[in-house]
Formats: structure tokens, C-alpha cells, sequence
């Protein structure tokens, strides 16, 4: 079947464009959209219903369009596109879907990005209001920015043939758009929908960019671009979408909106179908009918719901051969998928297409979303926006208002108020365009839906939810229309209820015999249409998803076969397998070769802090919960820092750099919550301090180098320090130079053994680092990540912050009172020691258990219980392990462990289930390796 | 997105600032000297009205400062912003 006219409409019927749908090879022209390319070939039915699987069609022409789900297969799979938004292009592959889509298992090639733009006026909506408003706005001077969602400007006037100031409309249209380009400052974004509405003028819309050249988009640029746009003012012309009227059988394709099936004509030149049926309320209607007559469709009946037709226009359609039947519904419909017949009265009327109008809705959502207030208009049947905004101001059909060049006297008006309020003033009035149209809307019966078979009376053809639906949501007792939005699932598709929001609103208010004046419009919310992850991800995916920091030596970590592990958003070495090895192995080797000769790892990770000022010592004795100010210059002290709860936030070591300048280090997750932590006190509570902090974690390369030989390999690279025990103290720091660089050189440990921390700048890290594993090489120097830290660290017993530790833990629980100073008067934390939630002494406190079993690992996180049954829920819970590993120096596993009086616990036994079975561990203090300390100064 | 004028930068984008909770609830003088419940009043306890609140916001992708302003809870609405130390001004919500 050829329902294309034989000319007329804004396409190419020179160049034939291939698709297929369905399986079913078609064409079409440039400026098709795949619904108006179907339809021309007579294909109304795209998909079927979500619940019970009837057939669905066309029912808009645009993204109001609540029924032509398709699946896009080429050229990339995307689900949920509208047919009636897709244009056409050479090669598209699409398929209907059931309501659902499919996400492709394929990654996404597009490119997607966002920008920013800043502007005086926002205009959305480039119809006849906000051409004018644009234009006003842009002659005053100011920065205009309009956004139009159709892929060319123009709005209502692509659907109708009518003349403005005696010319096509497009002519008009082209010349308002030329003027905008050319003027400086001005910015035109085609197919480009304003999805959102945010405080403070800030508006999203997402640009589509190259979906409409299919195979042909250019890899280079972005398919879909994010704008995101600030504005001073905004002037909202997004227009009106018409409503239909709900009957039985209202569903079937075929049944499609009168003002789409004209827009279908007059911008596509595709015909609904061959013999039609019109449905109306107003008069909008008519000039479909006349329209479609005239173009060869035989309209067999224009059915008026009110009790009297317009004469004017009855005489038109009379001239034309139609019937007008006033005061007369359409009652149902016949057909075994697309529409055979209308039931108008106790007859049957033949047709292909059945157009519906009911009115129309103004686009109020973004309105909505600017926190606008919305009033009831009982003349339109509508919400329309109900107050004066002081930065967004409506203009055109989206205020109620249908007339053309009212439309456009709003336009003229918002654009300039905007530009005013704005700043602008200059530029002359922009003329208004006189219309010949025939036909308005005003004046029209406001009908939600014909009484009949409720089952089959579609509310939201999506949602397959009927006007039964409402009645059992009303007959249940919900009464507001969130509720029943809800409970029906009305306006919660793709379309968020543009056509069936306000109808099922009306249907409640029946229902309830209450006045829709006093009903609360749904929310809306952004988006208001459907944008994709992709788009919102922009460029914000995969590498970029969140910065990657790594160390100056990560390349020699990546060259030798290091596997990594995230810490906040850097990659540290986890281990370094050698061939054959996996993680267990390789860590047992890494161990075993520290503790037994030499290992050295990457810690430049380490949090950094530059702590300076004539108080910087009084400012630490404040924050940690140990004295730091008598910390002689050139030594070190471990420091524990408490929250004002007593509960522990981070630890590590302060170096004494100088009289008044200080050098903190924080666990590597926390460096930059401990630079905020020592900001906010200082500017909050103590702006009297001469304290300054920087952060330095990048500017040093920092090098664990550790073991019983770490000494030998320190004096072989640093001649200038002795490296004696009695030279170099532990828990002393010296400057030297390391590998011929300038380094400071910490005696600090973090595993028991002997230990140096070299730091030198970053620039020269790579370098020592290498000349470390050449001066080690002799005794078998070998390179280890935080998998072997961790387990060294945890054969001592120390805690690592936020693995043994949540908000809950003090450093009594965690066994470190020693750290917690008896003589300072006050710091962060210490007044909550004396509470007695702090004193009981059945808090979770830090311990180590050994499985009977030697090769029993415990999984970390297991709970712990006391009994070796378990007994019936609840099951008391003494606390939970939080470190496990096999250790190699102990040969074989252990764990740390929270565990309720755990102190007192010391030789008990305990049980984790893991899996099916009770496990019994047995509670020992939590340094296992080396109680004495005896390995520390080598 | 909602701009907070920053008293030193002017106005940002949220994204650029971090809540602090409520404002003049200072660091007690000594804590040593209050009881269990006056401390925990400290510790734990802040006001939740509707309407204006004054609070801490730290302009933390910015200029770095900790700042005060007096929002409008029901509507986010900022009424005020003032540096730290200055008293909290008159707002109309
Ligand atoms: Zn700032």
C-alpha cells in the first residue's frame, strides 16, 4: 500500500533511503522519521502492549507519542527509541518491542560529551512563541540561547499548511532562525531537548548529535552531547500536546491523534490510512478532516462530541462531501488488529484510521520542575502554569493560549521581559505574524472518556492501565493522584503520561466527584524524555571514570608484572607473582624473603601533610591523642587521631622537621580527609593559630626498604649516613643523600623487622628505587605490595584504620592506651574516654585468633559466637574477624579480630561458622610475630 | 545544580562545596569541666528545624575556606552567607 502523497511535505522523495523492520525490507525518503516511512507504506501496527500483548501503533507524530517503542538493532543495538523520533537513514534495522527493549551486551563505540554554556536567556521551544521571544530577547542585546527537541525549527507550524503574513510558514520560520544565527552571541541548537530544570537557572538538555546519520555519523564526533546550561532567564515555549478522549477498544492501531496525522501529512506527505474517521471535541479536528479530504483520504464522518458543530467549519467540511454528526461519540472500535470500524450511535462506520482529539495539554513540566505552581483551567481541561515566576516566564500554547499570533504577542513579550530583566533594553519590536489559520482549539467540551467497556478503555496505552484500573484504585480509597499514579503505573512509562497524565487526573476527579481545581497535579520530573546512561556518563567513562593516581615508580611496577589494587584512586602494587605463582604463593615468597633478607616496597601512597607555624606543635597536640610538641627535632612519633567522639579517624607518624614545622603522615585513603579534618579546626575553632598545612603526598617518592639486611643495602647506597643502631636510632630521622640524591631517611617500621623509609622527591624516585634493587640484589633484595604489608603488619598486631576499625572503635579497643597522652590537658577526643559507653568493658576490642586447625583460613568478616552449637536465633554475636591470612613466618593462618572483651578473652575458646561448620579459634593478644620487638633494630 | 555565593569566591556550583552540619556550636572551653550529658550534647546532638538554619559549608573544591550561611530548609533557598567569627545576620525566610 502507497500512502504517500504525491508531493507536498519537508521530504526527499528524489533519494530513497533502505530499511527494515520487522524482518521487512522498506523505503523512505530523507526527512522521514521511521514511524512516517512505516506509515507510508501503510504500517500502523509497531509493537504490543507491555501486560496484554494487543497490538500497538502510531498515536503521535512526535515524543508525546505513547505507544511506537522500537528496538534500533543497526547500526548499534538501542532499546526504547520512539519510532516517531527516529529519523530515517539508509540501512536502520528496527524491530517493535512488547513494551520492553533489550540492553545491548555489546560496549556502546559512540562518543558522548557534555558542555557548558552560559547564557542571558534560555528560550525552549523554537515554534512561533519562542522564535519571537528568541528573537526579541536577542535584539535587546542579550546572549540567547534556544533549544528546539525537532531536528529544524518551527514547532506546530511543521504539521499544518498555513500561511504567516501571506507566505508558507516555513519562510517565515527561516528567516527568524537566519536573523538568530547571525546575530553574535546567539546560539540555535537543533534537536535538542531541555530534560531537566534545576535551581538557580540551570537547565540540562541533551543534544542528539549524529544519531540521525546512522551509519554514516562520523566516529570523531560526539553522538549525544549533554549541554548544560546556566541561565539568567528562561522562557518556556514548549507548546501543547492534544489529548485524546478514552472509549472501549481505543487502543487499536490506526486510532491516532488528529493534530499527528496532520503533521504526518504536511511534513512527511504520508496519509493515516484511506478512509477515516474523525473523533473531536474542539475544532482543531476539522482541519485535519479538511486537510486529509483534500489529499485524497475519504473522511467518512467528523463526529462531534459537543451538541452543537461550528457552522463555519460544518459548512467547510460540507463543501468537502464530509458528514458532521454533532452530540455523538465514538463508542468503540472493530477491527482484528489495526481498526476496520467505528462504532458512532448503533452503527458501525468503516475506516482505516480513526483521529481523535480531546484538547490539548500545555507542556507545564519544566514549569514544574522550576518549582512553578500549576491551576487548573476548567475551560481547557488542563493544568496550565498558575503564577509569575521571577526567572521563567511561559509563553505560546504551553500557557493555555492556541491562538497563533497570541502565541506569539506572549513570545514577544516573555523575550523581552526576560532580556530586561536580564539587563537588556535596546533593539526595536519585533513585528507579529498574522495566521490564516482556520481553526483553534478553544471553545472545545472537555471530555475524559465515553462510558463503556471499562476493561478495554486505555488510559495509558503503555502501561496497558484502563479506566478499570482507576476506578479499583478509587474504589480502594486512594484519593490523590501520586497515589494513584502508583497504584496504577499511569504515567510512569517512557512518556511519562503526557497524553494520559491529565485524562487519568480527570477520570479521579469523576471518580470522586470532587473538582479537579482542587486536586494536586503529579509531580514532574526531569527527564522529560528519555535520555541514556551513556549520555549522562559523557566522557566520564572507563579510564575517565575517576582520575587514576599512580606513583612516579608505577612504570617499573607495570614493566616487572605487578598486579594492582585500588586505595581511593590509586593503583598500588598488590603483588608481584613470578611465573606459576598466584596470590597465596606469592605473598608467602614476599614474606619470607622480608622477614628472612630484604624487601622494599612502593609507599609514596602515603598520605602527606607539611604542618608549619609558630603553634603548629600546640595544633597537634590537639588533634592526636599523644604529645607531640616535645617531640625533639629529628625524631619521629606514632600518633592515633580520635573524632570529638574518642572514636579512632586515621594514624601514622610525625616527623619532627623543625622547631615549628612538622611532617604528618596519614593512611593513604585518608590523606585528603585528614587535610579537611585539620582545615576545619583551624578555620572553625582556632583561626587564631599560626598554623599551616599543605598537603606534600605527591611530591615525595617514599620507599619502605625492609628486613634484617635493609641495613646492609642502606649503607651500600648512602655513604655518608651511619647506619649503626647507636648512630641512627630507631624512631630518628636523618637527611643524606641516597643513591647520590638528596633523601630524608626515616628509621621507622611498620612490619617489626629493621626498617628504613627513604624519601626522596618524586622526580627521583624511579631512581632510587632502582639503585635499591641493584644494592640489594646480592641478598635476594625482592620487591612486595600491600597484600605483604598487610600480612607483616597484622603478625605485629597493627591495626590497619578502616580494616580492623569502623566509627566504633577506640584506641583502648584496639590496645593502644599507650598512645593516648595522661598528661595534656585536652585534645580532640579525650573528654569521651570518660564516658561510660567508652568504659564498658564489654566493648568490641582488638585480638588475634589461631584456627585449631593450622590450615583452617578464616574468611574475613565471619562472625564470631561463643558456644560450638549454634544455639536458636538470635544468635549472640561477640564480634567479627577483620584480618585472616596464612602467614609464613608463623606457618600457619591467623586473624585479627573485634571481639566483645576480647582483652579478657586471652586463651578462650571461640567459634566462627564458615559455611556449614563451627570453626574453634583460639583468642590470643594481637601481635603474634615477635612479641618482644626483638627484630627491630636488626 | 544550585549556586552557593562562596563569601570569598562569589557564586558556585554546589558540586564545588561540602556540608559541615550547623553552624555556632562551638568547641566546648573545657570539656573536662561539663557533664556526660552536657558533652553528649556536644558530641551528638544538633537542631533540625524547618526554615532557616544556620550552617558550616566549606568551599572545598574551591578557595578551601569554611564559610556560614543560613538556608531555608523547606526550600534550599540560601538567605545568607557570612565569614567564620561574624555574628549570624537578620534573614526573612
Ligand atoms: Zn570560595
Amino acid at each position: 500500500m502507497n500512502l504517500r502523497t504525491p508531493t507536498g511535505g519537508a521530504v526527499d522523495r528524489n533519494t530513497v533511503l533502505h530499511f527494515t523492520f520487522n524482518g521487512t525490507e522498506y523505503t523512505g525518503h530523507p526527512g522521514d522519521t521511521l514511524a512516517s516511512a512505516l506509515l507510508a507504506h501503510g504500517v500502523h501496527e509497531i509493537g504490543s502492549s507491555v501486560k496484554l500483548g494487543r497490538p500497538r501503533g502510531i498515536v503521535a507524530a512526535g515524543s508525546e507519542d505513547p505507544t511506537s517503542l522500537v528496538q534500533v538493532e543497526a547500526p548499534f543495538s538501542e532499546p526504547m527509541l520512539l519510532a516517531t523520533t527516529v529519523e530515517l537513514y539508509d540501512g536502520l534495522v528496527a524491530r517493535g518491542l512488547a513494551g520492553q527493549g533489550r540492553l545491548s551486551a555489546e560496549p556502546d563505540p559512540a562518543r558522548y560529551d557534555a558542555k557548558h554554556e552560559h547564557c542571558d536567556v534560555l528560550v525552549v521551544g523554537a515554534g512561533p512563541a519562542g522564535l519571537v521571544a528568541a528573537l526579541t530577547a536577542a535584539r535587546a542585546g542579550a546572549r540567547v540561547v534556544l533549544v528546539d527537541e525537532q531536528n529544524q525549527a518551527g514547532g506546530a507550524l511543521l504539521g499544518v499548511d498555513e500561511y504567516l503574513d501571506d507566505r508558507p510558514s516555513a519562510e517565515w520560520v527561516a528567516d527568524v532562525v537566519a536573523e538568530l544565527r547571525s546575530t553574535p552571541g546567539v546560539l540555535v541548537l537543533e534537536r535538542t531537548t531541555a530534560f531537566g530544570m534545576y535551581q538557580d537557572g540551570f537547565v540540562l538538555a541533551l543534544q542528539k548529535r549524529t544519531d540521525h546519520l546512522g551509519f554514516a555519523a562520523p566516529a570523531s564526533a560526539a553522538r549525544q552531547r549533554v549541554w548544560r546550561i546556566r541561565t539568567r532567564q528562561t522562557v518556556l515555549a514548549t507548546g501543547a500536546h492534544e489529548r485524546p478522549v478514552v472509549f472501549a477498544d481505543n487502543d487499536r492501531p490506526g486510532i491516532m491523534l488528529a493534530s499527528s496525522a496532520r503533521t504526518f501529512l504536511h511534513r512527511y506527505g504520508v496519509l493515516p490510512g484511506s478512509r477515516a474517521v474523525v473523533f473531536t471535541t474542539n475544532d482543531s479536528a476539522y482541519c485535519a478532516a479538511i486537510d486529509l479530504a483534500e489529499s485524497g483520504v475519504d473522511v467518512a464522518l467528523v463526529v462531534d462530541a459537543r451538541p452543537e458543530a461550528p457552522a463555519r467549519l460544518a459548512t467547510e467540511c460540507a463543501a468537502r462531501g464530509i458528514e458532521v454528526r454533532a452530540g455523538q461519540v465514538v463508542t468503540g472500535t472493530d477491527g482484528p488488529g489495526r481498526i476496520t470500524a467505528a462504532h458512532v450511535g448503533d452503527e458501525r462506520i468503516a475506516c482505516d484510521a480513526l483521529l481523535v482529539s480531546g484538547g490539548w495539554n500545555p507542556v507545564v513540566s519544566l514549569f514544574s520542575q522550576a518549582r512553578g505552581k500549576l491551576r487548573y483551567d476548567a475551560e481547557l481541561g488542563a493544568f496550565v502554569p498558575g503564577e509569575e515566576l521571577s526567572s521563567v516566564r511561559v509563553a505560546g500554547s504551553a500557557t493555555g493560549e492556541l491562538d497563533l499570533t497570541a502565541c506569539a504577542r506572549q513570545g514577544r513579550d516573555a523575550g523581552a521581559g526576560a532580556a530586561r530583566a536580564a539587563g537588556f533594553t535596546a533593539g526595536g519590536q519585533v513585528p507579529l505574524p498574522a495566521s490564516d489559520s482556520r481553526c483553534t482549539a478553544r471553545s472545545g467540551l472537555v471530555l475524559w472518556r465515553v462510558p463503556g467497556s471499562d476493561d478495554t478503555s486505555f488510559v495509558d496505552l503503555q502501561r496497558d492501565s484502563t479506566v478499570a484500573d482507576v476506578l479499583r484504585a478509587t474504589g480502594a480509597g486512594l484519593r490523590s493522584l501520586e497515589h494513584i499514579k502508583r497504584y496504577t503505573t499511569i504515567g510512569t512509562a517512557h512518556d511519562q503520561g503526557k497524553t494520559s497524565g491529565m485524562i487519568a487526573a480527570g477520570i479521579v476527579a469523576e471518580a470522586l466527584g470532587v473538582e479537579l481545581a482542587e486536586q494536586r497535579p503529579t509531580t514532574f520530573r526531569p527527564p522529560y524524555t528519555s535520555v541514556s546512561f551513556a549520555a549522562l556518563a559523557g566522557r566520564d567513562r572507563g579510564e575517565l571514570h575517576d582520575p587514576v593516581r599512580v606513583t612516579s615508580i608505577h612504570p617499573w611496577h607495570v614493566e616487572h608484572g605487578a598486579l594492582f589494587e585500588d586505595v581511593g584512586q590509586w593503583k598500588r602494587p598488590w603483588y608481584y607473582p613470578r611465573p606459576g605463582e598466584d596470590l597465596h604463593t606469592a605473598v608467602l615468597r614476599e614474606c619470607k624473603a622480608t622477614r628472612e633478607g630484604v624487601g622494599m616496597m612502593d609507599g609514596s601512597t602515603l598520605g602527606k601533610i607539611d604542618v608549619q607555624g609558630r603553634d603548629a606543635g600546640a595544633f597537634l597536640d590537639m588533634l592526636y591523642t599523644n604529645m607531640m610538641s616535645t617531640l625533639k627535632v629529628g625524631r619521629i612519633r606514632y600518633g592515633v587521631m580520635c573524632g570529638v567522639d574518642g572514636m579512632v579517624i586515621d594514624d601514622g607518624t610525625v616527623i619532627r622537621v623543625g622547631e615549628q614545622r612538622y611532617l604528618v603522615t596519614t593512611t593513604t585513603g585518608n590523606a585528603a580527609k585528614v587535610l579537611d579534618w585539620m582545615e576545619e579546626w583551624l578555620q572553625t575553632e582556632w583561626p587564631h593559630l599560626d598554623v599551616h598545612c599543605t598537603s606534600v603526598t605527591e611530591h615525595w617518592a617514599t620507599i619502605p626498604l625492609v628486613g634484617p639486611r635493609s641495613r646492609d643495602v642502606l649503607a651500600a647506597v648512602a655513604p655518608d649516613l651511619d647506619v649503626s643502631n647507636e648512630a641512627f636510632e630507631f624512631m630518628t630521622w636523618r637527611d643524606t643523600e641516597v643513591a647520590g640524591v638528596p633523601a630524608r631517611v626515616c628509621r621507622i617500621s611498620f612490619s617489626g623487622e629493621l626498617a628504613y623509609e627513604i624519601n626522596v622527591t618524586a622526580w627521583h624516585g624511579i631512581t632510587v628505587w632502582e639503585a635499591l634493587m641493584a644494592a640489594g640484589e646480592r641478598y635476594g633484595i625482592t620487591p612486595y605490595g600491600t597484600e605483604t604489608m598487610h600480612v607483616l603488619r597484622a603478625e605485629k598486631g597493627y591495626p590497619i584504620i578502616g580494616q580492623e576499625t569502623d566509627a566504633t572503635v577506640t584506641p583502648q579497643d584496639l590496645g593502644m592506651s599507650w598512645a593516648v597522652s595522661k598528661k595534656k590537658r585536652d585534645f580532640i577526643g579525650k573528654r569521651s574516654f570518660a564516658r561510660a559507653e567508652n568504659n564498658r568493658t564489654d566493648r568490641k576490642q582488638l585480638v588475634g585468633l589461631l584456627p585449631a586447625d593450622p590450615s583452617v583460613l578464616l574468611p574475613e568478616g565471619s562472625q564470631i559466637v561463643e558456644t560450638d552449637r549454634l544455639p536458636e536465633p538470635p544468635v549472640r554475636m561477640l564480634g567479627h574477624v577483620t584480618s585472616s591470612y596464612p602467614s609464613a613466618a608463623l606457618g600457619r593462618t591467623f586473624a585479627l579480630a573485634l571481639v566483645r572483651s576480647g582483652h579478657e578473652r586471652i586463651g578462650e575458646t571461640l567459634y566462627v561458622p564458615v559455611d556449614d561448620s563451627l570453626v574453634p579459634v583460639t583468642v590470643t593478644e594481637s601481635v603474634l610475630y615477635d612479641k618482644e620487638g626483638a627484630r627491630r633494630d636488626g | 545544580m544550585q549556586l552557593i555565593p562562596c563569601p570569598w569566591c562569589g557564586p558556585r556550583e554546589e558540586a564545588e562545596f561540602h556540608y559541615g552540619g550547623q553552624a555556632h556550636v562551638a568547641y566546648p572551653e573545657d570539656p573536662s569541666a561539663l557533664t556526660d550529658e552536657e558533652w553528649a550534647r556536644y558530641v551528638f546532638f544538633r537542631e533540625n528545624p524547618s526554615g532557616p538554619f544556620a550552617e558550616r559549608w566549606s568551599h572545598n573544591a574551591g578557595c578551601r575556606r569554611w564559610f556560614n550561611a543560613v538556608r531555608d530548609t523547606r526550600t534550599h533557598d540560601l538567605l545568607a552567607v557570612y565569614r567564620v567569627g561574624e555574628p549570624m545576620p537578620e534573614v526573612t525566610a
